[in-house]
């Protein structure tokens, strides 16, 4: 097999693991609590600049502190809830795509304002996990595999916890139907919490990961936002294991189309694929129920 | 065609009225560009309007029109010398052509999901002007500098562009009030409310879909050509940028989606906000701009979704007392059942 | 005119004829509401062909099979709710009529006939549920259609609003519009229909006069499988 091509499918499924992650959050949050979360690139934005924040301040490697800011992003979340999101739950459309989308250019341009809008990396310390690997004759970075790896550890932590936990069980109740998980004495409003919690949690964990490698930059997740969506789409709104396989589908479309047409318009053909889905199965994506 | 009342003519004297003193106030450059740019966003607002308004077709790929109507007419006259009133005329229509091709295997998505379709949509085609290089990529043309006229839409005073964008505001609010008033009026606001209830009346749901999509592209690439021709440079991050899409919908979010004065009141309300924020501050006045309408678009959709207009108005129906009157009425508030519509509408 | 259903998936198979009250009754789950989208066009039967007025309507859009005169209510009422009760009616009402003063004219007759002309200017939002059934029933015969197809018009409402219901069912009747109307409250539909035809499992147990049907051993049965035979006696004692 050509050599680039490999180089291709490698790099798309490696970064389409994290688009995984990325992409659990905004569909846990969609299920259970159906609301979509424009905002939800620029959590991954915030993920990404406090793991540079930690890189100089305090000479943390973002694959250390990630331990601090996946439950920084938790707190966070549930913080989101409580103050904004709760009052748009059940709310007409409009209101809720008006407020998480107001509470994306706020958060974006809040980061601008702050931190200007210049390109920056997280600084790395631990040198063993920067560099090359060869794999099968071609070059992976391995931060790229870090990060990779990462996220399906984080992933398959949130899985066990929604499908396995006391919690998680509530979880998936309250996304089935909100009233009777009510009426058995579930407590909705934490649940909501907790999912939108645990969902910013996601998506801040893939932005320390990514931290390692890319480029971190204010508007960084407006990108990545509908880079979520075309995955969710793709994936089915609010399934889970749906999210799993179409972000691995769409880093290797991406990656393919930058291979085969070109680079500069990938991300066309990612929202070009991401249209056709929508237009064959509107509702459901390639895996939803 | 509905008889014209006293009501309508006086609502047009006061519009005239108003635009020709507006400008009057101050001969100051930045003043007048500030009135210039309520009047394009006034236009863009009342544009989305009838998408998202009206149609309940929250768009935010308006960017896309836009720049079809910039480039239009910016290519028709670089390479062949037509006058951008021509240019505007084809954007238009090519804009809507191209809406029309939007709209049509986007018709079964609704509320959230057509936000996200049409935010795709708008983004490939900002990734492919930027890389056609037959449009200079993201190089950007320049307009070539012409003498004064009316012909080729070049001024260096600004009171023609003033006298310019506020007609053509005026144009689609005169559009906006005959549709409202009309059956496509009726049917928009059906959709909006239950497609399945539209369809089971005999509504033709994507058909109308589409002409709504293909209205509001249509004037949006007119602002888009009248933009090119006022700051006589584009490129694709001016024209087609995603911050675009999302200034449009605060515009008419703002002032009050679905009624035809809410959008220019958005655009008169944010307009001096944003212009004055970028100009005091420079560079990092964009971000500052868009801070404050993130923090006002959220304070809105939270307190009253129907937009600044519905503070005033309160609930506002086209069908009031009189019947044939123009007929805006004050019915009572129903604050608290607007909270738990979309819940019931949208099951 | 000749009104004539058949759906063979659910191996359904039966007339309706102009001017007539038909039923439709069934327990929970009998496909009711199944075989009415069906008829509507908000679902494409399997297989089979839904004929109206002689011409195959099978597989068509809602919206056209209303521009050939079939209206049908939802049961789950969905008033438009962000418009009057005057401007819900009129979106039936442009159906006919394209010029507003003319679609206007006409859903004030409509809703004074169907008793909403003092709430015409109330939101859909605003409405109470027994209004909510009465300006669904308003605003398709706005669409002014030969046969009207009501989905559980009177559920929900109390005794005296039943009544109100049953003579709006007869108003509508006697202006020549042939109904077709699923009920679950016995007590309403089978004074006033013509024929009843009973669903049961999606299949078609029995059809005839109400007289008879009460009597059907296959229908109490059925009802009696959900203990709704009780029911019905408890009613009408």
């Amino acid at each position: 097999m050509n050599i680039g091509l490999m180089q291709a499918l490698m790099s798309g499924l490696l970064m389409g693991f994290v688009y995984s992650l990325i992409a659990l959050g905004l569909s846990l949050i969609y299920g259970v609590m159906d609301v979509v979360n424009f905002a939800h690139g620029e959590f991954l934005m915030l993920g990404m600049f406090l793991a540079y924040w930690f890189s100089v301040l305090f000479r943390l490697d973002p694959l250390i502190s990630i331990v601090f800011i996946i439950p920084i992003l938790f707190v966070v979340g549930v913080g989101v809830y409580k103050g904004l999101i709760k009052r748009i739950i059940g709310g007409t459309r409009i209101s809720q795509i008006l407020t998480t989308f107001g509470l994306s250019v706020f958060m974006a341009n809040m980061a601008m304002f702050l931190w200007t809008p210049n390109y920056r990396l997280a600084e790395r310390f631990l040198t063993w996990t920067t560099g090359d690997l060869p794999v099968f004759g071609v070059h992976v970075g391995i931060p790229e595999v870090i990060a990779s790896v990462g996220s399906i550890l984080v992933f398959a932590f949130a899985y066990y916890l929604i499908r396995f936990t006391r919690t998680g069980r509530a979880i998936q109740a309250t996304s089935i139907d909100s009233e009777g998980a009510r009426l058995v004495g579930i407590n909705i409003d934490n649940i909501y919490a907790i999912t939108f919690g645990l969902g910013i949690s996601c998506v801040g964990a893939a932005g320390v990961l990514l931290a390692t490698f890319y480029y971190i930059f204010p508007y960084v997740g407006t990108f990545f936002s509908m880079i979520a969506f075309a995955t969710v789409a793709l994936g089915g709104f609010g399934s889970v294991e749906g999210s799993f396989v179409a972000g691995i589908l769409i880093g290797i479309i991406e990656s393919l189309g930058g291979f085969f047409i070109s680079p500069a318009v990938k991300y066309a053909i990612v929202f070009m694929t991401y249209m056709v889905v929508i237009i064959l199965r509107p509702a459901t994506g390639l895996f939803g129920w | 065609m509905p008889k014209i009342s006293r009501k309508t003519i006086m609502i047009v004297l006061l519009y005239v009225g108003v635009v020709a003193i507006t400008p009057l106030f101050s001969k100051a450059p930045f003043y007048r560009h500030v009135l210039i740019m309520v009047g394009m966003y006034g236009l863009l607002g009342v544009a989305w309007n009838i998408m998202g308004g009206y149609t309940g077709l929250y768009s935010f790929g308006q960017s896309a029109f836009f720049g079809i109507g910039a480039y239009t007419s910016t290519m028709m006259l670089v390479k062949g010398g037509f006058s951008p009133w021509i240019g505007m005329l084809c954007g238009g229509i090519l804009a809507a052509i191209v809406a029309a091709g939007m709209a049509y295997p986007t018709s079964r998505l609704r509320g959230p999901y057509f936000t996200i379709a049409s935010q795709a949509f708008a983004r490939t085609f900002q990734i492919l002007m930027t890389n056609w290089d037959y449009v200079e990529g993201a190089i950007g043309i320049p307009l070539p500098l012409m003498p004064d006229t009316w012909r080729f839409m070049q001024f260096k005073d600004k009171i023609p562009y003033h006298i310019i964008i506020f007609s053509l505001l005026g144009i689609a609010i005169l559009v906006c009030y005959y549709i409202e008033r009309s059956r496509t009026g009726y049917y928009f606001r059906a959709i909006r409310d239950s497609e399945q209830v539209a369809s089971a009346l005999g509504i033709n749901t994507v058909r109308q879909r589409i002409i709504a999509t293909m209205l509001s592209a249509f004037f949006t690439a007119i602002a888009g050509t009248f933009y090119s021709q006022y700051v006589l440079y584009i490129d694709p991050e001016s024209v087609t940028h995603h911050a675009l899409s999302v200034e449009i919908v605060m515009v008419a979010a703002v002032g009050g989606a679905g009624t035809i004065w809410g959008p220019v009141l958005g655009a008169a309300i944010l307009m001096p906000i944003s212009q004055y924020a970028r100009a005091a501050l420079g560079g990092a006045g964009r971000g500052i701009d868009l801070i404050i309408y993130g923090v006002i678009i959220m304070v809105i959709a939270l307190v009253r979704p129907t937009g600044i207009l519905g503070f005033f108005q309160r609930e506002r129906t086209i069908e009031g007392e009189g019947g044939d009157d123009i007929g805006t009425t004050v019915t009572a508030d129903t604050g608290a059942d607007d909270a738990v519509r979309g819940s019931l509408g949208q099951q | 005119m000749r009104f004539g259903g058949l759906l063979a998936n659910n191996d359904v198979t039966f007339d309706i004829y102009p001017g007539e009250i038909v039923g439709l009754i069934g327990p929970n789950g009998a496909g009711k509401t199944t075989l009415f989208n069906c008829i509507s066009g908000f679902l494409r039967p399997t297989a089979g062909t839904v004929l109206f007025k002689g011409e195959n309507i099978t597989g068509l859009k809602p919206h056209q099979i209303c521009h050939r005169g079939l209206a049908r209510t939802f049961q789950i009422t969905q008033p438009l709710r962000d418009m009057t009760v005057l401007e819900n009616v009129m979106v039936g009402t442009f159906c006919r009529y394209p010029l507003t003063s003319q679609a206007r004219a006409k859903a004030i007759e409509i809703l004074k006939m169907t008793g909403m002309w003092a709430k015409r200017h109330q939101k859909g939002s605003e409405l109470t549920i027994p209004d909510r059934k009465r300006l669904e029933i308003a605003r398709a015969l706005g669409t002014e259609p030969d046969l009207l197809i009501l989905d559980e018009a009177m559920a929900g409402l109390n005794p005296a609003e039943i009544h109100e219901a049953v003579e709006l069912v007869k108003t509508i009747q006697a202006q020549g519009i042939t109904l077709f109307i699923i009920e679950h409250v016995m007590e309403a539909i089978m004074p006033i229909a013509d024929r009843i035809v009973v669903l049961d499992a999606g299949r078609l147990i029995a059809e005839g006069p109400p007289s008879e049907i009460v009597h059907n051993e296959r229908v109490i049965e059925a009802y009696l499988g959900e203990g709704r035979h009780v029911k019905r006696k408890e009613h009408t004692s």
